[in-house]
């Protein structure tokens, strides 16, 4: 019997646990998944002393509201987030980017992600949890992942596996920024869109639609003209690239994206805005701006300078 | 060979083998992938050979483009004939409520029913390459006369099992997913097994498959 549980009393909207994911099975048509925003991921780990691959538990908007039971424990949450934390009758309104402590029937309500999607809710432990292919990362279309690849659900126990016994508190200074401008290179099949077009992607503002997921971001702007055809062989795909249907209307690859597909592909996101991409939430308006291979590389190093120095001050 | 090397955005390579989409080329991308795969390059995280395309996608922190491009251009090929074709043969039901699109490819193709599964079970296919969602193989060539497009919009739920059609290919839908492939039957036989990390996918790229259609009652009581 396990001593030490969260009881799930509300499951949020797509609450999973993810870690970095599972590489080298694309070949297969598994994907990466693991935590959209990669950055928070990492931030959530480093404030409960963790390893920065254990698993937490992301929340996208609504998160879960949790009563836990057990030996103290240290929780943090990362990400642009409300929440509150029930100590007996006590409601303590609850402060990203620092450790909480949670004592046997405490609860914990994630309320909501504010101007943004994810969140990350890591503990000072490990969850117990099944991997496969050494990522505990739920796909829930692929129904892969611990948890049998299912999100989780109202009246679950989350059961925990080992407790560090590190009860340092940690805190740490940062304010989460919206992008509205999203670097991208040029596709392979740019030159299948016409003149005005490439003016259009490039030149105007598109609006992230409701029909996007941990799959993929449909963006909806000023239908984007294809000369060519407006299917491809089918070939591999990677996150972050920007294919255009028929209807003229982008669609942005993301984790648990499909590994094969038809489409042409405009543009790929930069690995730098990854991050940040995620994060734009249905209604936010963006633009796409161009840059080559070598500043998206300094981009990149940059963006995980930053990174590892955030890591550093906790 | 591959014809052309360039950067499908700022951590992939993308090589294109020409135009062209058959077996032989195909065999190349497969023969590509399986020599990448043992090189064990590191920061190399995912190879996805496809009919004419090989798409290698690698960690920006461990290496960069124009290093793995120099290791690509300078590979050496295994020689030989290294891949392995396993044979399968796939049980089909073709029961009214299986074919979900059969009608439609009566139209289209302007071919009775029986004709064309008389055409589509003498066939031996090839898989080209796995995937779009987990195990899901793209198996060539299918007869020349039964050759339609996607459905003008995509179903949201293809039930698991389904087997499907379109231009040059036939597919099997290894879970309940999205597609717009025209669908003739459906298999009993699990195709992917997550529980099997080793090799979970049934049908792998180089393989041949021929499909054996079944009665309703044999796909009732089908046991692995």
């Amino acid at each position: 019997m396990n001593k030490n549980y969260f009881e799930i009393i509300r499951a949020g909207i797509n609450s999973t646990f993810q870690d970095l994911g599972r590489s080298n099975l694309y070949h297969i048509g598994i994907p990466f998944s693991g935590a959209m925003d990669n950055r928070n991921y990492l931030l959530a780990n480093k404030l409960t002393g963790n390893n920065h691959n254990d698993p937490v538990i992301e929340f996208a908007y609504q998160g879960p509201h949790l009563k836990y039971h057990g030996d103290k424990i240290n929780i943090a949450i990362t990400g642009d987030v409300s929440f509150k934390i029930k100590k007996g009758g006590n409601l303590i309104n609850g402060e990203c980017y620092q450790s909480f402590i949670l004592e046997n029937d405490d609860e914990l309500d994630i309320i909501s992600t504010n101007k943004s999607v994810y969140g990350y809710l890591a503990i000072s432990g490990k969850f117990d949890l099944k991997f496969q292919w050494s990522s505990c990362s739920i796909n829930t279309k692929a129904k892969i992942g611990s948890n049998n690849g299912e999100k989780l659900s109202v009246n679950q126990k989350i059961n925990v596996k080992e407790i560090n016994n590190n009860f340092v508190l940690r805190k740490l200074n940062y304010v989460n920024t919206k992008i509205e401008n999203i670097r991208v290179i040029k596709g392979t099949n740019f030159n299948y869109f016409s003149e005005e077009g490439k003016k259009i992607f490039f030149k105007n503002e598109f609006k992230v639609s409701k029909l996007s997921d941990r799959m993929g971001m449909r963006l909806e702007g000023k239908k984007i003209e294809n000369i060519v055809d407006t299917n491809i062989r089918s070939e591999g795909l990677i996150k972050g690239v920007i294919q255009v249907p028929a209807d003229g209307n982008p669609i942005i690859m993301l984790s648990d994206h499909g590994t094969i597909g038809g489409y042409p592909k405009i543009g790929v996101v930069v690995s730098a805005d990854y991050d940040k991409l995620v994060q734009l939430t249905p209604g936010s308006k963006v633009k796409f701006q161009e840059v080559d291979l070598s500043s998206a590389e300094t981009l990149f190093k940059l963006y995980d300078l930053e990174t590892q120095n955030l890591i550093s001050q906790i | 060979m591959i014809k052309n090397i360039s950067n499908l955005g700022d951590a992939a390579l993308y090589c294109d083998f020409g135009k062209d989409v058959n077996k032989d080329i195909n065999t190349q991308v497969i023969k590509y992938f399986k020599t990448i795969q043992k090189k064990n390059i590191s920061g190399v995280n995912n190879i996805t050979p496809s009919y004419n395309k090989l798409i290698i996608s690698f960690d920006l922190k461990k290496i960069n483009f124009n290093k793995l491009k120099k290791i690509i251009d300078n590979i050496e090929i295994i020689k030989g004939d290294s891949i392995q074709n396993k044979k399968f043969e796939i049980p089909v039901c073709c029961e009214e409520e299986f074919s979900l699109d059969i009608k439609r490819l009566e139209e289209k193709l302007k071919m009775k029913e029986e004709k064309i599964y008389e055409r589509f079970f003498e066939k031996e296919f090839f898989c080209y390459m796995t995937g779009f969602i987990a195990g899901m193989p793209f198996l060539g060539d299918l007869d020349e006369n039964l050759r339609v497009k996607r459905l003008d919009t995509p179903r949201v739920k293809v039930p698991k099992g389904s087997i499907g059609l379109t231009e040059q290919f036939a597919n099997i839908y290894t879970f309940e997913s999205p597609g717009g492939w025209n669908i003739i039957g459906n298999t009993p036989l699990n195709i992917f097994d997550s529980t099997k990390e080793k090799e979970p996918n049934l049908i792998n790229p180089g393989d041949l498959v021929t499909f054996k259609r079944i009665s309703k009652e044999k796909y009732q009581n089908y046991h692995e």
